[in-house]
């Protein structure tokens, strides 16, 4: 028997006590690192209201905020990828495919349609990150070259936001050429006078800077994203050395001459309609 | 020539110094080893044919990137005459990647533009390893104009790991220069044949690739990246990249194959390296026979075959 006696039962543990917040009511900020109320961040969109961080946002979600309500058509919405190179990988490409349309609910890296913006008609085209880091490979190729096409025989002015990590490796040499294809498809645009507004959005880099994103009449991009060909660690390895604060975002691309503008994503229909206004 | 042989080479090069051993005795001490010299070439040159035919991707590459294997400027050498090398961008600078200029090829003149690498340590520093700037896609966009002004056609040779990936060329638009390219190539007036005679590097090499002809030598690659890097992003390990090259399905055989090509250039048994003035000679005729095709397109006609030929690639399906 011991000398004392237990009266009370254990101390009621901590966790039982917490007060359970609603998942995915508050975010962290990716800029500033801040705790930032979601539905504050969702009525700015997605854009942080502490530092103006612009947050990714989904092809969907890009055509809604820019196409007047009910005018957006979508084309070409039934090509899919092959697996011509049978691309020998840790996961099948059919099988990453397969994933990527699982996590978009899209067939493809790019959505492009036509409609209305502030009631100007144009052909637009979106890359969606989700799908496999926007790559371009055949179907994207495909798809935004005919939408460069109908813009070209409709003379309708031509919209293309990127968000891409370039051209994609799974389809090998197929992926590169679409650069050459899009490209030749613009020249023909530029000839005839048809009018191209090149969005860049975060990240644009490799292949598709180097070919349909560069080549906009005029090019305008979201606030610090980053744009360019090669990406940063592949530059870093290289020259072995760290590279300078907010190298390759788009504020630095501004200073050196390689865009018209920056412009915040709540600006960016009015400033698409506004240039297109004037030039179609 | 043969410095610094690839593993795969090895054996035959040693059979090709034994004969050399054989003949050198044969001829010094009077003996004649003619029967055994002659059964031994006729072993090295079954020996080199089983080998060539079983290289793999990776192998392929290396012999590509063969630091013998004739050069851009080997090329114009050994192919035209009265080359006149013209420098600069008129922007920035000279890059020292990619020459260019005019010279008489069969006669009649050219422009002739190729990305350059260089063979001692002292070359390769000077041409950045052939890893071109934007002053050095701009260069060869301004003499591709030239080519239009002065209706001359234009033969472009490809031979880069990829374009350059540093800072300067980042701040002075390596992409836009490159996009640029595509674009203005695509709407040439004059005929244009680009020649992939090495390394074909991804963008920077499509940089001067948008050709009415595309050709490829047969041991030259092309790829979308090049092995180590895919290596490095697919298995985390460049040390992989033999496996990336089969993968990338990056050899001339292979994009012929795709139709993403129209030609491969036969190279002299044993590769490009082991016989400049025949691969010299090879390609030359492939390139007249190409160039007279073209000459009697309009310039509308060229613009439209060149268009219609890259709007075809791809392969998908549609529903």
């Amino acid at each position: 028997m011991s000398w004392f006696q237990k009266i009370k039962g254990p101390l009621a543990r901590v966790g039982d006590k917490k007060v359970r917040i609603p998942e995915g009511l508050w975010i962290k900020c990716e800029g500033c690192k801040e705790i930032v109320y979601k539905k504050e961040v969702e009525r700015r969109s997605n854009v942080c209201p502490k530092c103006n961080y612009h947050f990714r946002i989904s092809a969907r979600e890009r055509i809604a905020q820019l196409m007047d309500q009910g005018t957006f058509e979508e084309m070409d919405s039934g090509l899919a990828a092959l697996d011509p190179l049978n691309f020998n990988d840790s996961m099948r490409y059919p099988d990453r495919i397969k994933a990527a349309m699982k996590k978009t609910g899209l067939k493809e890296a790019v959505i492009c349609g036509q409609g209305e913006l502030e009631g100007v008609p144009l052909e637009l085209c979106v890359f969606e990150f989700d799908f496999m880091g926007g790559s371009m490979a055949s179907v994207v190729g495909e798809k935004v070259t005919r939408a460069i096409e109908r813009s070209l025989e409709k003379t309708r002015s031509l919209v293309i936001v990127h968000c891409s990590g370039g051209a994609r490796m799974q389809e090998g040499m197929f992926s590169l050429m679409q650069m050459a294809k899009t490209s030749a498809a613009l020249a023909r645009l530029s000839k005839a006078g048809v009018p191209y507004v090149s969005v860049l959005t975060n990240p644009t880099t490799g292949g598709v800077t180097a070919s349909i994103a560069m080549l906009g009449d005029v090019i305008m991009a979201e606030p610090g994203a980053l744009i360019g060909f090669a990406g940063p660690r592949v530059i870093e390895q290289t020259i072995r050395q760290s590279l300078p604060e907010g190298f390759q975002r788009t504020e630095f691309l501004l200073e050196h001459g390689m865009l018209d503008m920056v412009v915040e994503r709540k600006n960016m229909k009015n400033t698409i309609c506004q240039v297109l206004q004037m030039l179609a | 020539m043969a410095a610094q042989p690839i593993d795969f080479e090895k054996p035959i090069l040693e059979m090709e110094t034994k004969i050399e051993e054989l003949q050198q005795v044969s001829r010094a001490q009077g003996v004649d080893l003619t029967a055994e010299v002659k059964r031994l070439q006729k072993k090295a040159k079954r020996l080199r044919r089983d080998i060539f035919a079983k290289l793999n991707r990776w192998e392929q590459t290396l012999l590509a990137r063969h630091p013998e294997r004739p050069y851009a400027e080997d090329y114009i050498k050994l192919m035209m005459t009265d080359f006149v090398e013209l420098h600069g961008d008129r922007l920035f600078g000279d890059d020292h990647a990619v020459i260019g200029g005019l010279a008489r090829f069969e006669g009649k003149p050219v422009v002739v533009i190729g990305q350059q690498k260089g063979r001692s340590t002292k070359q390769k520093i000077y041409r950045n390893f052939g890893m071109p700037h934007p002053e050095g896609y701009r260069k060869a966009l301004r003499l591709m104009k030239m080519a239009e002004k002065f209706n001359r056609p234009v033969i472009t040779f490809i031979d880069t790991p990829g374009a350059y990936p540093g800072l300067g060329a980042e701040e002075r638009g390596q992409a836009e220069a490159i996009a640029r390219n595509l674009k203005e190539m695509a709407t040439l007036t004059v005929p244009l044949i680009s020649v992939v005679i090495g390394e074909g590097g991804s963008g920077g090499a499509l940089g001067l690739g948008v050709g009415n002809r595309v050709l490829m030598l047969q041991y030259s690659v092309y790829s979308v990246i090049m092995p180590e890097g895919c290596a490095s992003i697919l298995y985390r390990d460049s040390g992989l990249a033999a496996q990336a090259a089969e993968s990338l399905k990056l050899a001339a055989k292979d994009l012929k194959e795709y139709e993403l090509i129209d030609e491969i250039v036969k190279e002299p048994p044993g590769g490009a390296h082991r016989n400049h003035q025949m691969a010299a000679s090879i390609l030359r005729r492939v390139i007249r026979r190409h160039l007279a095709e073209l000459i009697c397109f309009s310039p509308q006609e060229l613009i439209k075959q060149r268009e219609q030929k890259f709007r075809n690639f791809g392969q998908y399906m549609e529903t």
